[in-house]
């Protein structure tokens, strides 16, 4: 499949998950800030994507869980260089390069792109 | 009892389906407002549809609750799609199928699909399909901001195991 066939398939999922219209998606577009997604809403995404290219997600796998919980990530609400460090390693299909300047916890939710899920789906879909 | 917009559970297969029936009765006082005449327009008494989507989440919910046998707190936490083509009378009778789509630590993807019977004097009511609805359950303990709740299941409480009960479902719950 290629990365525009991808794109095209998590469009589809985004604008049945979060009722945006098809020309709202595109590939710098921020899940939350962007496209209003909320926490239930990743919950959502990972079930339609499981569904629409036929893997299983893993919990975490795709999204973190329990950053701001872990003292040695956060601190003063903002995520430490050993966090980030972390989530890079969790999240390789994210991009941190912006979040790295200003690492406020509250904002770690808008280095969900369209644009990291494709990269995620693409990566897991050479894994298969 | 409080706020149960299902009568009987049909039939409940674990992890996978529950059929539950809602009768639409006028001793509902909400229907009598629901609508009530105006100066020109006769009274138009019909279950609201709020109520259809509240009574599908609790078939839902309870099938969701049931495969880890009531020990997660399951919370309706979005409504996906719905679609309903008819209104429900007084003396007719919904029935909500739901079934388990996709199910994790995290939560569940539920489909219900509602269908009307109308009574007849013949006999054997007749079915029809009249809408369904999709419906996202979370585990609140299992919430991706690792926010803390009280131990204390208070999701499923007495009403909804009167409900299992008296529809024959047994359990250990």
């Amino acid at each position: 499949m290629t990365r525009d066939e991808i794109f095209s398939k998590v469009r589809d999922v985004l604008v049945d998950a979060l009722a945006v219209d098809e020309e709202d998606v595109k590939p710098q577009s921020r899940l939350t800030t962007d496209l209003g997604a909320e926490s239930i809403d990743f919950l959502d995404i990972v079930f339609k994507l499981e569904q629409q290219f036929g893997f299983k997600i893993a919990q975490g796998e795709l999204f973190p869980e329990n950053v701001a919980q872990d003292p040695e990530y956060v601190k003063d609400g903002k995520v430490t260089p050993k966090g980030i460090t972390a989530l890079k390693a969790r999240l390789p299909h994210a991009d941190f390069s912006k979040f790295e300047a200003d690492p406020q916890i509250a904002k770690v939710a808008e280095v969900f792109t369209v644009d990291a899920l494709v990269t995620f789906v693409e990566r897991k879909l050479a894994a298969k | 009892m409080r706020w149960m917009w299902i009568d009987r559970v049909l039939e409940l297969v674990p992890r996978q389906k529950l059929v539950a029936i809602k009768h639409v009765s006028l001793a509902e006082e909400h229907l009598h407002d629901h609508f009530a005449a105006t100066p020109g327009r006769d009274a138009l008494p019909v279950m609201p549809a709020s109520l259809i989507i509240e009574g599908c989440a609790q078939t839902a919910g309870i099938l969701v609750g049931h495969a880890e046998d009531f020990r997660e707190k399951v919370i309706l936490a979005k409504v996906g799609k719905f679609e309903i083509s008819r209104d429900a009378f007084p003396g007719q009778t919904l029935r909500y199928t739901a079934t388990i789509q996709q199910m994790d630590k995290v939560g569940a993807a539920t489909t219900t699909a509602i269908e009307l019977m109308d009574h007849t004097a013949a006999g054997a009511p007749s079915i029809a399909a009249i809408g369904r609805i999709d419906l996202i359950f979370s585990h609140l303990d299992n919430n991706m901001s690792g926010e803390k709740f009280p131990e204390h299941n208070f999701v499923f409480g007495e009403g909804f195991k009167t409900l299992l009960r008296s529809s024959g479902v047994a359990g250990t719950w």
